[in-house]
């Protein structure tokens, strides 16, 4: 036999699903928002989305150009990272806001940790807190859906979220009409980040992670329920100062957090039991924030001060090897 | 109600490539114009050459003594002269001392085999005839079947678990042979149950072989043997996996079966240990799968042992394509080869040919934390982790991570997104480990 052979040692075959598999398909889940955000509030949002992602994708060229490392961009990581950062910003951001946050992502959140699979905070969260930090004016501008041709000019309005904690603020209580809206909640007709506002949109992205088994329901679940459970603590104690928990799920970034920033694979736990763990942080984390903190939105730092605490809880939460210990003997 | 199924946690659900040869009868693989019988053909101490080239041996005959009780004796495998008995390219990629000999077409049997009712032999004369017809365990880890049967006497056997789980993708063997010679299976099964005294016996097959579940319990009615069918997933028939499936016991880190009072034999060797006791044959043949989308017609063959893969490959009507990649065993454990003039040992399960375009070679990404390897560990390690030390040359860290508790099935390094070589480089940490163990 003339022909070279592979010699290699076993397994001798692969999984298909391949990193890049994964990222496309996590853009994939993030279609049907992108799509709801460019209907509800126009060009705007197509822009931002096109100008992040592609800032996103340059920046980390460059860095990997300057640094001498091979081009990664074809794994698509850095197109997630410029779609997520794009809808956790408002509609309205200025061309430079969204550059400015699309770099810090690429190079403050993730190559100076040595890119994919390094970095120990979500990128895009870490531009989007950088942003609100930095420019609150201009990250806390919102503009009122405007669905695709019913002709009017952007209005700018206040998220769910901000009404509420300024209402109890001034007035101890919450304002009516506020719980009443829960069609539009799910819909998006609100204002809000371009990615957070349709909860239908989002849970369809979902659907389709878990169908294709890039997410587990370990965090989405314990995240959720933590939330539930501690804003409903809340709701029963006084329901005219704390909202429902129907209403802390359906607005603000919870579900666009839940499903697609808290499942990143490269910031969250690795062990099952982890991962639970950190959904029940970021919801308590969350709930805590949104009721008591400084900010009306928790989802963002709920999340990142769990992303610092990943390492810890995989270091608590390593599965018993088989055995070792506790290992029951029955017939 | 779904019907829960008998098994372990993680594992993983690999394509299973068996439609191509699992409907085809076992047929006997003529002869080939040279054998070459490795005199290592198990784990142990190699047979020590008892014959002299330019010798006629026959059938059955012993061309090797055994060395040390750990070790059994080797056959040849048909009559005709031996030619030569020099290093020769053996499976596991070495080149080792075998006995070649060439056929001389009569097949003719050596006179001193006999066989005997198992029933009116002691324990130990049971053990002693399955030592000298050279059984040892077909699975692939080819440890001597007469050591496994004498278990010290502070460690009491009582069950004993065949294994024909068969879970390595594209291998059918063990699968055909449950449908084909069940009966000589449960001679083999009653064969150890008396050598042991086992009082439980149970057969576990992956419930992907539903023929082979109803021939084996039709065969096995009224002998007290259960037959499980167990949940298909890779790997099953792990002897750890399999013990944890059947019985609910965790064998101890570093320990044996026996520990928790278990024993597993392999159905092959069931049925070669049979085939020693009813008619005196030796192990000479076994039965093994020549498969791949690189051969023309996978089939099912009665292998002479010490049979060069390229006679295998030309009874399946040869390759077909360009062969990128040939494999001694199943893809997920099996080795791959030099070349095609290794011989079948009797470790040898199968062979596998893949051509360029099934091997899907790609580069190595960084790991992104996905956590599956975590997920489909059947030893529940973290070998992402272990992997990461290992490379980092930081062996005591990688022994915390328990490195030694991997039982290389390769299910981390097949599921990983980012082809990261994991079970390899957790075999070299076990590797560095106990070599630096014995240095102690």
């Amino acid at each position: 036999m003339d022909q070279k052979l592979y010699i290699s040692s076993s397994p001798h075959l692969r999984a298909k699903q391949d990193t890049e598999q994964i990222m496309r398909a996590v853009i994939y889940a993030l279609l049907p928002a992108c799509a709801v955000a460019v209907y509800l509030f126009g060009l705007p949002a197509l822009r931002v989305l096109a100008l992040c992602t592609l800032t996103c994708v340059l920046t980390e060229v460059c860095c990997q150009k300057l640094m001498g490392r091979p081009f990664t961009w074809r794994d698509g990581s850095a197109a997630l990272t410029g779609i997520l950062l794009a809808l956790n910003l408002p509609p309205s951001s200025p061309w430079w806001l969204v550059l400015i946050g699309a770099v810090i992502a690429i190079v403050i959140g993730k190559q100076v940790f040595g890119g994919l699979g390094h970095n120990p905070f979500n990128p895009a969260l870490v531009a989007r807190v950088v942003l609100l930090i930095s420019f609150p004016v201009q990250m806390t501008t919102w503009s009122a859906p405007t669905p695709w041709g019913s002709g009017l000019d952007v209005v700018t309005t206040a998220t769910p979220l901000g009404e509420m904690q300024s209402a109890v603020m001034l007035t101890g209580e919450l304002p009516a009409a506020l719980q009443q809206n829960t069609l539009n909640y799910v819909l998006g007709n609100m204002g809000g980040c371009l990615g957070e506002v349709s909860a239908l949109a989002l849970l369809l992205g979902a659907a389709f992670l878990f169908w294709k088994r890039i997410i587990t329901w370990h965090i989405p679940l314990s995240f959720i329920g933590s939330v539930v459970l501690l804003s409903g603590i809340f709701w029963l104690i006084d329901p005219s100062r704390y909202p429902s928990p129907l209403f802390h799920l359906l607005t603000g970034g919870l579900i666009l957090g839940v499903f697609f920033m808290a499942t990143d694979m490269v910031t969250s736990p690795v062990t099952p039991w982890g991962m639970a763990l950190f959904g029940v942080g970021c919801g308590l984390l969350t709930v805590l924030i949104r009721l008591f903190g400084g900010y009306p939105e928790g989802v963002s730092f709920a999340i990142l001060l769990m992303n610092a605490a990943t390492p810890l809880i995989d270091r608590y939460t390593r599965p018993r090897v088989f055995g070792h210990g506790a290992a029951k003997a029955q017939a | 109600m779904i019907k829960q199924y008998k098994t372990f946690r993680g594992g993983l659900h690999p394509p299973d490539c068996k439609a191509g040869s699992a409907h085809k009868a076992i047929e006997d693989c003529p002869l080939p114009e040279e054998l070459s019988i490795h005199l290592s053909q198990h784990i142990g101490v190699p047979a020590e050459v008892c014959v002299a080239v330019g010798e006629r041996v026959l059938k059955g005959q012993a061309i090797g003594r055994a060395r040390g009780m750990v070790s059994v004796p080797v056959h040849a495998s048909t009559s005709g002269e031996v030619v030569a008995v020099e290093p020769r390219p053996h499976p596991s990629g070495k080149t080792l001392e075998a006995v070649v000999i060439r056929p001389d077409g009569i097949d003719e049997r050596h006179g001193a085999l006999s066989g005997a009712d198992y029933r009116s032999l002691s324990p130990e004369q049971l053990r002693e005839r399955i030592r000298g017809a050279g059984i040892v365990g077909l699975g692939g880890a080819t440890f001597p079947t007469h050591v496994k049967l004498s278990p010290p006497p502070e460690k009491s056997i009582d069950t004993l678990i065949i294994n024909g789980a068969e879970c390595e993708p594209y291998l059918t063997g063990d699968h055909r042979l449950m449908v084909e010679a069940a009966a000589g299976i449960v001679l083999g099964i009653n064969i150890f149950r008396r050598a042991l005294g086992a009082r439980r016996v149970c057969v576990g097959i992956e419930n992907n072989k539903p023929d082979a579940v109803l021939a084996m319990r039709q065969a096995c009615r009224e002998t007290g043997i259960e037959v499980v069918a167990l949940a298909t997933k890779y790997p099953q028939g792990a002897e750890k996996q399999l013990i944890y499936a059947m019985t609910g016991r965790e064998v101890p880190s570093g320990g044996l079966p026996m520990d928790v009072g278990a024993l597993v034999q392999n159905v092959g060797t069931a049925e070669a240990a049979a085939a020693a006791l009813s008619s005196g044959r030796p192990l000479i043949e076994r039965v093994l799968t020549v498969t791949g989308p690189g051969v023309a017609e996978a089939k099912n063959l009665r292998v002479r042992i010490g049979t060069p893969l390229s006679h295998l490959i030309a009874c399946c009507g040869g390759l077909k394509g360009v062969p990128a990649k040939i494999i001694v065993g199943g893809p997920m454990m099996g080795t791959a080869q030099l070349g095609l003039d290794v011989p079948a040992v009797c470790g040898t399960s199968g062979v596998l040919v893949l051509r360029e375009e099934d091997l899907a070679v790609r580069p190595e990404g960084p790991c992104i934390r996905c956590g599956r390897c975590l997920q489909v560990c059947p030893a529940r390690l973290a070998p992402t982790t272990i992997a990461a030390y290992a490379r980092l040359d930081r062996m005591s860290e990688a022994r915390a991570f328990n490195a030694m508790d991997c039982i290389e099935c390769g299910s981390c390094a097949y599921i990983c997104p980012s082809a990261i070589p994991l079970v390899q480089s957790i075999r070299h940490a076990k590797a560095s480990i106990s070599a630096k163990r014995k240095k102690h």
